[in-house]
Order: C-alpha cells, then sequence, then structure tokens
C-alpha cells in the first residue's frame, strides 16, 4: 500500500546548518496496517511522516501510495500536500478555533478538487462525526471542546476524505495519561473496524507495542530495527533498541562458546556464567552485551534449580503499587529486577535469582553505546 | 524540531510548474512593499546630489547642496536646536510618563483604572489642535494661563511664553507623554514582583534592591521608551512650526517645509537638510531595534499572572490624586475647554461677562458652510478608509513570507517594510514629492500621491499589529488545511486571514485614526481640490481664522473619539485583547 524507498530529507537548522534528518529510509505498510515510526526526539520520524504526508520535501528517494507514485527524486515528481489525498492528525490537532465542530471536519470536502453538493457533505460529514462520537456537537465551536474530542475531531476531519492512507503525528502526546490510555484503545478498535493502511509517529515505547503491525524503531535519521512488537520487545537487534523500546539491564560478557541449542550461546558474564540467545552468530571469546529485562529476571526465596541459576543479596527496593522494583547484587554486580509485590524479603537478605535463557539476549558490544 | 513549511523555493524538479495565483499575491505584495520602501529613498538621496531643475537648465550633479547645507552656520543652528529640542521633549515626556506609570502600576493610588482610561483620551487629539489650543492658553499677548496669572497678581509680566524653546519642548512632552506613559506601564506590568522579592528575602535592603535588581531590569526598558520619544520628537512638525517658525527657532522639519514653500522653492537644500534628519532617526530607530533584539536577555515576564505588588502612599495618595488630575487638566480640559470656549465666538476674545453674552454658533455655519469641508472629510475618510484596508492586506502577505517561510532573504523583506519608520513624515513627503515631480504616471496634484505616502508611512504599523498575532498562528493550522486538500489562496483567505483578525481589526482601526490626523507629509503633497481635514486646519490657522478651525477642531475631536468608541466596541466584539 505505501512503500517508502531511501528516503533523505535534510533541513537547514536555526543556524543555518544542514541537519540530515532522515537518511535511506526504506520500508513498507501493506494495506489495512497500522506502522509505527518510533524513537526519540530528533530521531527522524516526524520528517519521515512529513515527507509521506508532502509537507517536507525530500532530497532524494521515491514514496508510493497504491500505485500512485507521490515523490521520486529520480523520475521528478513531488505532488504537493494539497493534491495527495491523504489524511493527517497533527499533534497540536490543529483545530481551527474560528470554525465551529461541522465546519472543521466539513473543510476537507469544501476545498477539494472536486465540489461536492452540500446536502452530499453534510451526509459524510456526520457520519464521520458520528463514527467518533461527536455528532451531537456538530454546532458547537471547536474551542468549546476537550482534549479528547478535539483529538477526535482531528481524527474526523482527517477521515472524511476516505483517504488510502491516515499519518498520525504523535496524537496521544497532549492528552492526561487517564486520557491517552483510553484514547490507546479507541484508536486501535477505529483503526482495525476501518481497515485503514496507517503510518503512526511516537516516541512512547508502550503506546506503539500496544497499536502497531509492526514498528520501526529510528535513531540518528535511521532505521535500526524494523519487525512486529513482540520482535522489537524480545529480540532487539542491538543496545540502542534493546533501551529504548522498555528497559533492560545491560551486562557485559565474554563468548565462551557455542551452546549445544542452536542460536544460544555460553557466556561468562559480570554476573556469572549463562546462556543466552545470539542476535548474529558470534566467536569464542568475543565481548558481548547481555540485554535482560527486568521483569525476566525470576526471584524467589526458595533455591532454583536449572539453567542461569543464582544467589543475590536485596540492595534496595521500590514498592510501585502493582509491583515492586528490587534492586540485587549478584556476584558483585547489581541489576535490576521487576517482582510481583507479594515478594517481600527485606533489603540485605538473600535471594534465589532465574533467567530464562531465551529471554537473554546477547548483543555484539558496540562500544559507543553507554550502559549503567 | 524540523521546522519548515508547505513552500519551499520553488520547485527544483517539478518541471511542469501549473500557474498558481499564490505566486501572483506574493510577487505583487513583494513587488508593492520594495517599491514603496526603497524607491523614494533612492530619489530623496540622488536629489539632494543635484541642482534644481528649472525650464531653462537641466539639473546637473552638485555637492553644493550639501556644501550650503554645511558650510552655513545655520546648519549648526538647525542641528543643535534639533537636538536641544528632542532631547527636552523626549526627558520631559517620559519623566511625566514615568510618574504617571509608577502611581498607576505600583501604587494604590485611589480612582486607578479611571485614570488609565482618561489618560489614553490626548492620543486621539491631533497635534496640530494640541498646539493650537497650547497657543491660546500660553501666548505672551492673548494666552488664558498668563492673562489669568497677570489678573492674580496684579501685574503685566509674561508668566510663560508658548513661544520658545521652552514652550515648545512643554507643549510636545505633552503631547507625547501618554506615549510615554503607555509604555512605561507595559515595562511595570511586565516585572515580575518575585524578582525583586527573592532580593528582599536574600537580605538585600530597598536600596540594593533597587541599584541591583529593579534598576537593571527596567533599564532596556527606559532607554527604548526615551529612543522612542526622541525619534518622534525630532520628527514632529506642528509644533516646530506654530511654535517655532513665528520667532525664528528652527528645526530640521521646520526648515525643510521652509526651504520647500519659498520662491524658487530649493529642494535640494530641503533634501540635504532631510538626509541629516533621515540620519538621526536612523541611528535612534537603529539602537531601539538592537535593543529590544537583546530584549529576550532581559525578559522579565514569566508567563503566569502575577499581581505586583503595591506601595501604600499613605495620606499621600491625595497628593497623587492631585497630580493626575493637574495631567489631566493640562493635557485634555484646558486644552479642549479654550477650543470650545473660542469656537463659541464671532472674533477670537479671552473670556469675560462681555464675551459670554456674545456667544454665537456663527463659527460652526461658517465651517460647515466652507466649500472645502465635504470635499476634505470625503478625501479624509477615502485615504484613510483605503490606505488602512490596504496596508492590513498586503503585510499580511508580506509577514506571513517573514515568520512562515524559510525563503531566503525574508529577512531583508521585514527591513525593507520596515524601512519607513525611519522617515519623519516631512522627509517622507518630500521623497514622494520628489519621486512623482520627476515620475510623469499622473500622481502628482492628485488625491493618490497623498495614498501612496499614507500607505508608505504606515506600513510598518500593519507589519507590527501583523507580525503578533502571524506568530501566535501555530505551523500546524495551516499544515492541516493543505493536508485537507486546500490550495494556498484557499488556505490563506479560509485559515490564515480569519486567525489574523485579532490583529487585522486592531491595525486597520490604528491606522484609520493615524491616517486621519496626518499632517507632516501632507503638507507637501496635497493640491488645490485635494486637501484633508489636517490641512484645512493648517489653512485655517494660517489665514488666522482661529474661531472657525476652532468649530472645525472641536467636531473634529469629538468625531475621533466617537470612532475610537465604536472602534472599541468593535473589538471587544471581536475578541481583541491589545487596544
Amino acid at each position: 500500500m505505501l512503500t517508502v524507498t531511501g528516503l533523505c530529507t535534510e533541513y537547514v537548522g536555526e543556524h543555518g546548518q544542514t541537519i540530515r534528518a532522515a537518511q535511506e529510509v526504506s520500508f513498507e505498510v501493506p494495506q489495512g496496517k497500522l506502522f509505527t515510526l518510533l524513537g526519540p526526539s530528533g530521531c527522524g520520524k516526524t520528517t519521515t511522516l512529513r515527507s509521506i504526508a508532502g509537507l517536507e520535501r525530500p532530497r532524494s528517494g521515491e514514496i508510493v501510495v497504491g500505485d500512485a507514485v507521490i515523490f521520486s527524486s529520480v523520475r521528478g515528481v513531488f505532488v504537493p500536500p494539497n493534491r495527495r489525498g491523504l489524511g493527517m492528525v497533527f499533534q497540536s490537532y490543529a483545530i481551527w478555533p474560528h470554525m465551529t465542530v461541522f465546519d472543521n471536519a466539513a473543510f476537507p470536502l469544501q476545498v477539494g478538487k472536486k465540489r461536492l453538493p452540500r446536502q452530499e457533505i453534510r451526509t459524510r460529514v456526520l457520519r464521520v462525526l458520528k463514527v467518533v462520537a461527536l455528532d451531537d456537537m456538530a454546532d458547537r465551536e471547536a474551542t468549546q471542546l476537550s482534549g479528547g474530542q478535539q483529538q477526535r475531531l482531528a481524527l474526523a476531519r482527517a477521515l472524511v476524505m476516505e483517504p488510502p492512507l491516515l499519518l498520525l503525528d504523535e496524537p496521544l502526546s497532549n492528552l492526561d495519561a487517564k486520557l491517552r490510555e483510553r484514547m490507546r484503545f479507541e484508536l486501535k478498535r477505529l483503526q482495525r473496524e476501518l481497515g485503514i493502511t496507517t503510518v503512526y509517529v511516537t516516541h512512547d515505547q508502550s503506546e506503539a507495542l500496544a497499536l502497531s503491525h509492526s514498528i520501526a524503531v529510528m535513531n540518528g535519521g535511521r532505521i535500526e530495527q524494523l519487525g512486529s512488537p513482540r520482535e522489537v520487545y524480545e529480540r532487539p537487534r542491538n543496545q540502542f533498541v534493546a533501551d529504548f523500546v522498555g528497559s533492560t539491564n545491560f551486562v557485559r560478557g565474554t563468548v565462551s562458546g557455542a551452546d549445544a541449542v542452536p542460536g544460544f550461546y555460553r557466556i561468562a558474564s559480570e554476573v556469572g556464567n549463562l546462556k543466552a540467545r545470539g542476535v548474529d552468530s558470534l566467536k569464542s571469546g568475543e565481548e558481548v552485551v547481555l540485554s535482560i529485562r527486568p521483569e525476566d529476571i525470576e526471584l524467589s526465596e526458595r533455591r532454583q534449580d536449572g539453567e542461569n541459576t543464582y544467589e543475590a543479596t536485596v540492595d534496595q527496593k521500590v514498592f510501585l503499587g502493582e509491583f515492586i522494583d528490587f534492586q540485587v547484587k549478584i556476584g558483585g554486580r547489581s541489576v535490576q529486577s521487576r517482582a510481583h509485590p507479594s515478594l517481600r524479603t527485606p533489603v540485605g537478605e538473600r535471594l534465589y535469582v532465574r533467567i530464562d535463557p531465551d529471554k537473554c539476549v546477547a548483543l555484539k558490544a558496540s562500544g559507543e553505546w553507554a550502559y549503567e | 524540531m524540523p521546522t519548515t513549511t508547505l513552500t519551499r523555493a520553488p520547485a527544483a524538479f517539478a518541471p511542469r510548474l501549473a500557474f498558481d495565483p499564490k505566486w501572483l499575491i506574493i510577487g505583487v505584495c513583494v513587488a508593492v512593499t520594495v517599491y514603496l520602501g526603497i524607491v523614494p529613498l533612492g530619489f530623496l538621496l540622488w536629489q539632494s546630489f543635484f541642482t534644481p531643475q528649472t525650464a531653462a537648465k537641466a539639473a546637473q550633479f552638485t555637492l553644493g547642496n550639501y556644501q550650503r547645507a554645511y558650510g552655513s552656520a545655520e546648519t549648526w543652528v538647525l542641528f543643535w536646536n534639533s537636538i536641544q529640542f528632542a532631547t527636552g521633549t523626549a526627558i520631559l515626556a517620559f519623566v511625566l510618563g514615568t510618574l504617571l506609570a509608577w502611581m498607576n502600576e505600583r501604587t494604590n493610588t485611589p480612582f486607578k483604572a479611571l485614570f488609565f482610561a482618561l489618560s489614553l483620551i490626548p492620543l486621539v487629539i491631533p497635534g496640530i489642535l494640541f498646539t493650537v489650543a497650547w497657543i491660546l492658553l500660553g501666548s505672551p499677548k492673548i494666552g488664558l494661563i498668563n492673562l489669568a496669572l497677570q489678573r492674580l497678581f496684579g501685574t503685566d509680566a509674561v508668566f510663560f511664553n508658548v513661544y520658545s524653546m521652552g514652550g515648545m519642548i512643554w507643549v510636545d512632552a505633552l503631547h507625547y507623554s501618554p506615549m510615554a506613559f503607555l509604555l512605561m506601564t507595559a515595562a511595570f506590568r511586565a516585572m515580575d514582583p518575585a524578582l525583586e522579592e527573592s532580593a528582599v528575602m536574600s537580605g538585600a535592603n530597598v536600596w540594593q534592591v533597587v541599584s541591583k535588581v529593579t534598576l537593571p531590569l527596567v533599564w532596556p526598558a527606559v532607554f527604548a521608551t526615551l529612543l522612542i520619544l526622541f525619534v518622534r520628537a525630532i520628527e514632529s512638525f506642528e509644533v516646530p512650526a506654530l511654535l517655532g517658525l513665528p520667532v525664528g527657532i528652527r528645526v530640521f522639519t521646520s526648515a525643510i517645509y521652509q526651504a520647500v514653500h519659498r520662491y524658487p522653492s530649493q529642494v535640494g537644500l530641503a533634501s540635504s537638510y532631510a538626509v541629516t534628519l533621515l540620519l538621526l532617526t536612523t541611528v535612534g530607530v537603529y539602537f531601539q531595534s538592537v535593543l529590544s533584539s537583546r530584549g529576550n536577555k532581559y525578559a522579565t515576564m514569566t508567563g503566569k499572572g502575577f499581581r505586583p505588588r503595591q506601595i501604600d502612599l499613605g495620606p499621600w495618595r491625595y497628593l497623587a490624586v492631585a497630580v493626575f488630575l493637574l495631567y489631566f487638566l493640562l493635557i485634555v480640559v484646558l486644552p479642549f475647554a479654550v477650543l470650545l470656549w473660542s469656537s463659541f465666538q464671532k472674533f477670537y476674545s479671552v473670556p469675560s461677562m462681555e464675551a459670554i453674552q456674545r456667544m454665537t454658533l456663527e463659527p460652526y455655519r461658517t465651517v460647515l458652510d466652507h466649500p472645502g469641508l465635504a470635499r476634505s472629510v470625503w478625501n479624509s475618510l477615502l485615504l484613510a478608509l483605503g490606505c488602512a484596508t490596504i496596508i492590513m492586506l498586503v503585510t499580511s502577505v508580506i509577514c506571513w513570507i517573514v515568520v512562515k517561510t524559510k525563503l531566503p532573504g525574508r529577512w531583508l523583506l521585514d527591513n525593507i517594510a520596515s524601512l519607513p519608520m525611519v522617515f519623519p513624515g516631512i522627509v517622507l513627503g518630500l521623497s514622494i514629492m520628489i519621486l512623482y515631480l520627476y515620475l510623469p504616471i499622473g500622481v502628482y496634484g492628485t488625491i493618490w500621491i497623498l495614498m501612496i505616502a499614507y500607505i508608505t508611512r504606515f506600513l510598518p504599523y500593519g507589519l507590527r499589529y501583523n507580525t503578533t498575532s502571524m506568530l501566535q498562528i501555530h505551523r500546524e493550522l495551516e499544515e492541516s488545511a493543505a493536508m485537507s486538500g486546500a490550495s494556498w489562496a484557499t488556505t490563506f483567505r479560509r485559515i490564515i486571514l480569519p486567525l489574523l483578525k485579532p490583529g487585522l481589526v486592531a491595525g486597520w482601526i490604528y491606522i484609520m485614526i493615524v491616517s486621519i490626523r496626518e499632517l507632516s507629509s501632507s503638507i507637501l503633497l496635497y493640491s488645490p481640490g485635494n486637501e484633508v481635514l489636517s490641512i484645512l486646519i493648517w489653512e485655517l490657522w494660517e489665514n488666522g481664522q482661529y474661531v472657525e478651525l476652532s468649530a472645525l477642531g472641536v467636531m473634529f475631536i469629538v468625531a475621533l473619539f466617537v470612532l475610537v468608541m465604536i472602534a472599541q466596541w468593535i473589538g471587544t466584539r471581536f475578541g481583541i485583547k491589545e487596544g
């Protein structure tokens, strides 16, 4: 449905310097899927989205929606944003304060190339307002809407043209935490029901994991990893992805040899010898960094059997209601673990630790990524 | 985050660029601005290097104008007079304005809200009427103040002579003091009292707070206000012309007027004076802009609402009320009363029992029957409406380019559109006069030359009003229109202009008012048949028709006052915060 190939976009920064915002970005979004660009601020995700929208003019690359080429540096095509017919929801919602709810949603139907009859516009606007549950507020001034309602109106305005592609730029970031969670479900339901192909930009990893069919994690203008939410979370390709998506413990180690199970390696690490899954094939003696999620470090007051089991002492703990964060020392190395609040071992006492080898990912040490 | 807009430079790789009305609109607005901002200045400079053109002899290149101008002691007297006048006016207006602003913002003087509203009234009174009123009050022979004091003390000494440098400074400073009041009020309001309070909490005493915190913080505002007042004073024409010329005190503005109105008129000499005056104002405006661009460093606004700490004046607050009343008396009541009195007399005479019995409506009848009145009113209205509308629309596009695009050279456009700010009214009048004397497009001697002058002169105001509003329009509001399929023109008409409305309406009203009052450019550009109201007043003064002038003045002030009231009403309806 959407194909982005070799997209490079630059812009001139505050001090006249050239900023390479997106470099060699390529991905594909199949019909009806929700694709997320995830990354920290300045990683190029918004620039990529705006390049698809036509609000930025890329330096090179190609963007194809359906079978229409909307940008291609080689073929000299640049369709201006107002001719692309894509729907977009902006971070600020960009609801026009001088119009009513109805006028806001009707605008795309009034200004386009083909003029629709008034009655037709009315029917379609009311239909889309019903979809976002704003149909009984059609005559209100847009400024009277709450944050969540404005967000839904922005969505209605983007959907009213029935665009082939919906672009969402951090649409939930201006809502408070409770509302954000509700809108997340709402958005997911709507996208799945309408089956509209969507590109979603966010810096919030939990939003990305919750909504997406697939995720591209971006950093420094490039895509670091492309995959399903589960792949990105459980099999990070590198330290950046492991660190940015969720929280993790990085533990240094050296490969001591391949395990009997294919894809697994034996590693001598700061917490002791352990068995871990290797992302790439590793050689003996190679330096690695292990990424272990806090929830994958299982704590127990009874001695555990099997692989990757250790003894530890409680260093510190933080009660957070739904769970409890333990800082435990294994062989002199402190790691963070997330446990059920029923575990009440006091600070300084002994605990037993087990780490599932499947959840313990060995990454090639890049050196540049600072951890701890 | 990336900053760019939907209009990058014209498509480098979009071979078939269909004609877009966008480029026509932008092109016309840019061309108009550049033409208005640059051409008159160029002609003025050019003219100052040439001899006067006569039927017999063509103009020749010469440095003679400058030699004559700078070689004569007369110019240095002019220079000294101008500086003296402008500095005196700036300081006196500043002291008055700051005292009032401080009392209004930082003390518990009673009836403050009322005084704030009242002190804005003088902004409505045109300079020429204010000056005439003060002649009737302070002239050594017929001035009411002198007569009253003479009667009180039983002497015939002259207490106050408005025809002097002191008198000129006094009248001009009074006239500009509301402006100082407004600027300093803003400065006092912008200062977060927490900054002073935290100094107190750190153990500083009152003197240390004032010298280490308050003064350094308000210093930029003080300096900027003084500069603005200085530039305004050195540009002012009415006061030096009416009060200075009769007793031979000449400053640059009045000297330019004399040089042009002499026979044969010495345009070259006037131009070299004008260039000097222009240099002075440019320096002033330059420092002002440097100061405001450094403004961020001194930004004392925290964005959160705070209530300034107020000083309890105790019994002194009645003195403060008295000061307010005296000020209001000097600046509104007395000038208006003396015009009102004179407007009911057949011949001007000082108030007395007999004079009261001779009161008549005749001046009003004479003025209303004046053959030029209907035409001047019509011309003034046409010019005010036309130039306000054109300026606000053109500057909205200019301002969009400057604020919203990344087009190279947009800062230059901004500066060109602001350039007329440094033109004193009379210098602009002179440049435009010269330009259209040489440019045979049939503008000279018509009302259109006035329209061009007004548009040029007030362009920077329009730009400023529009910029304030434009900066508040989030980029995404127009991007979302583009994503909805709207073209640039549609977006501008349906999104940008409605969102600019507060600034557009406020600027439109302001430009209306200042164009109706305009005198110093018009004085060199009008010709019989296209007088405007302020010129009519000037002519009545020249003819010595004081009572008719007063009648016209009273009606003019009342009409302007009503106009401002209507504007205020419209303002509140459209939700304008800024007046």
